[in-house]
């Protein structure tokens, strides 16, 4: 089958996925589910695209197809400043009132944090994945950790605040978010439109990249920066779903036979699309709400990734 | 012209490349020798700006490379380095499609596809064009590289021990597809040699490096002599004229 036959598939799959969501079994007020519904698709929408995206980019800089922004622990960083924030400002203060503030802090946060790690870990030599996994692993329990250790001490009814902002979910969409998200990912895509040429190129690996005219040390702190703000869209949106990315870069790599990296893109954020619709669909419907989507999405996504790192230790040695 | 100006670099306290200076003459096969570790790759990987230099300059037509607009660069100087692993799955066609990057940005034009259609013609690799690359030998995976550079097509191709996992067939052949290149179309050729013979019977000149420094450069009638390689390995080769070619016999050598 050609790639663009894969392509045409899975958007009809995802489109059904849509309208399933939407349509199946509307109780009530029709006036009143479809919007609530609608609204919730699109954030899956914008959700799943930002997540795809930022994944395959951030593993065509990283050489790898094992780790990824949540895997290093990047969206556990939002956290971090939302819980700092909390300490220090509180709930009223400027820096959470103020969305734009709040998510802009948070983004540039991610990216230093993006930065320092790539700097440390992906520059200098050749680290083994291993290493590289072990350092994800325990720079999010740090994080995590420092999180619990601050929220123990905030004010409880400052924390319940913080809380619905840490722990959003899909039926908890922060709406007001949508269209600054809805622009971002439209700034990104732009983005990706100029350079998709240049991602290819520079998955060769530095020294054939700079051979044919990259200039591969600013491309990649461009990447690594649209990364981190792609994936801070989507955790401020929905909150973390750890595994996803991973399962859809690799499930791209292994249906669509190509270097491009536009269909992969492309293919990684329709399989997206699908996983995140499809499967809120089957958790709302089938499951009747008793388990969430991140819950099977890790849990899935944990068998592949344990999968994975078992075929790359078996291709290694 | 490329001319190397007092190029040195360190890794930690130990110096690489020790103040070199040496010009590249247009138009010719020059040969990089030298023990392990006297710094010839990485000499080599900063006249390419893979690597910055400490001190001194590299220049390109009387302008520092550095200053060079990194796609205008590629199109007059490339470079191919030992250990090409690749994280994607390419066809060969799709790699030396690659080569066309400085000037088709991506999409090919018909031009571009002719160049392709040359360079795996020129590097014999027509009959497995399409397979991936996972499925070569390492001297066919070394050949498709080879010809991305080629397909480049830039005035200079620095190429850094291109022989390494070449059998005697595939050197030959290389080296002579390397020849045709520089007296046909002009090109010149940089290139970092392990085995003397091949320098010797196929470059015009010759640039010795020990311990970062420059030991000897000149035409390689002048350093292929056992006077000379004497003082570069530190043990006795003899040299024997074989149909006009110097052959250093250094395997049976006592010393």
């Amino acid at each position: 089958m050609r790639n663009s036959t894969k392509l045409i598939m899975l958007t009809a799959i995802a489109i059904v996925c849509i309208l399933l969501y939407g349509f199946y079994d509307i109780k009530g007020g029709f006036d009143y589910a479809f919007p609530k519904r609608m609204l919730r698709v699109t954030a899956m929408i914008i959700t799943g695209i930002a997540i795809a995206y930022s994944t395959v980019v951030f593993q065509t800089i990283t050489h790898n197809r094992i780790l990824t922004p949540s895997v290093m622990g990047l969206d556990s960083m939002y956290q971090v400043v939302q819980t700092l924030i909390y300490f220090f400002a509180g709930s009223m203060s400027v820096w959470v009132l103020n969305k734009y503030l709040n998510f802009g802090a948070a983004i540039l946060a991610m990216v230093i944090f993006a930065l320092i790690l790539y700097r440390f870990l992906f520059r200098a030599d050749k680290h083994p994945i291993y290493f590289l996994l072990l350092i994800g692993m325990i720079i999010g329990t740090l994080l995590g950790s420092f999180v619990t250790f601050l929220q123990v001490l905030i004010d409880p009814v400052e924390y319940l605040s913080l809380q619905s902002r840490l722990f959003a979910t899909f039926t908890n969409v922060k709406a007001e978010l949508l269209f600054i998200s809805i622009g971002i990912l439209a700034l990104a895509f732009l983005y990706g439109y100029l350079i998709m040429g240049k991602l290819d190129v520079m998955s060769l690996g530095r020294e054939n990249a700079m051979n044919l005219g990259i200039n591969y040390d600013g491309m990649v702190m461009r990447i690594l920066i649209l990364s981190s703000v792609l994936i801070a869209t989507s955790t401020a949106l929905v909150g973390p779903i750890t595994f996803l990315g991973l399962i859809v870069a690799n499930l791209s790599y292994q249906y669509l036979v190509t270097y491009k990296h536009s269909i992969h893109i492309l293919g990684a954020s329709l399989i997206s699309i699908i996983a995140l619709v499809g499967g809120n669909f089957l958790v709302e419907h089938i499951f009747e709400l008793r388990t969430t989507l991140s819950v099977i999405i890790n849990f899935i996504g944990g068998i592949y990734f344990i999968y994975l790192l078992l075929k790359e230790s078996r291709a290694a040695g | 012209m490329i001319e190397i100006k007092g190029l040195t670099k360190q890794f930690g306290k130990k110096p690489v490349v020790e103040d070199v200076t040496v010009t590249i003459e247009p138009g010719t096969i020059t040969s990089f020798i030298g023990p392990n570790g006297a710094g010839k790759s990485t000499l080599l990987s900063m006249v390419s700006r893979l690597l910055e230099a400490d001190t001194g300059e590299v220049l390109l037509d009387q302008n520092n490379v550095k200053k060079w607009k990194s796609s205008d660069f590629a199109k007059r100087v490339s470079i191919l380095k030992q250990a090409n692993y690749l994280n994607v799955r390419l066809t060969v066609r799709e790699l030396v499609s690659f080569g066309r990057y400085p000037y088709s940005k991506g999409r090919l034009s018909a031009a571009d596809e002719k160049f392709v259609d040359q360079a795996i013609e020129y590097m014999n690799l027509a009959d497995m064009e399409n397979k991936y690359l996972d499925e070569l030998s390492g001297g066919q995976k070394q050949r498709a590289f080879i010809a991305m550079v080629i397909a480049q097509d830039t005035d200079y191709i620095l190429l850094d021990e291109p022989l390494n996992n070449l059998d005697m067939k595939h050197s030959v052949q290389i080296m002579k597809i390397l020849r045709k290149l520089v007296d046909e179309l002009g090109k010149t050729v940089v290139i970092v040699l392990h085995d003397i013979n091949f320098a010797s019977v196929y470059s015009d000149r010759i640039v010795a490096l020990k311990d970062g420094r420059l030991m000897k450069n000149g035409p390689t009638s002048e350093i292929i002599n056992s006077d000379v390689l004497r003082e570069i390995y530190d043990m006795e080769i003899p040299i024997q004229e074989q149909n006009g070619c110097r052959i250093c016999v250094y395997f049976n050598s006592h010393t």
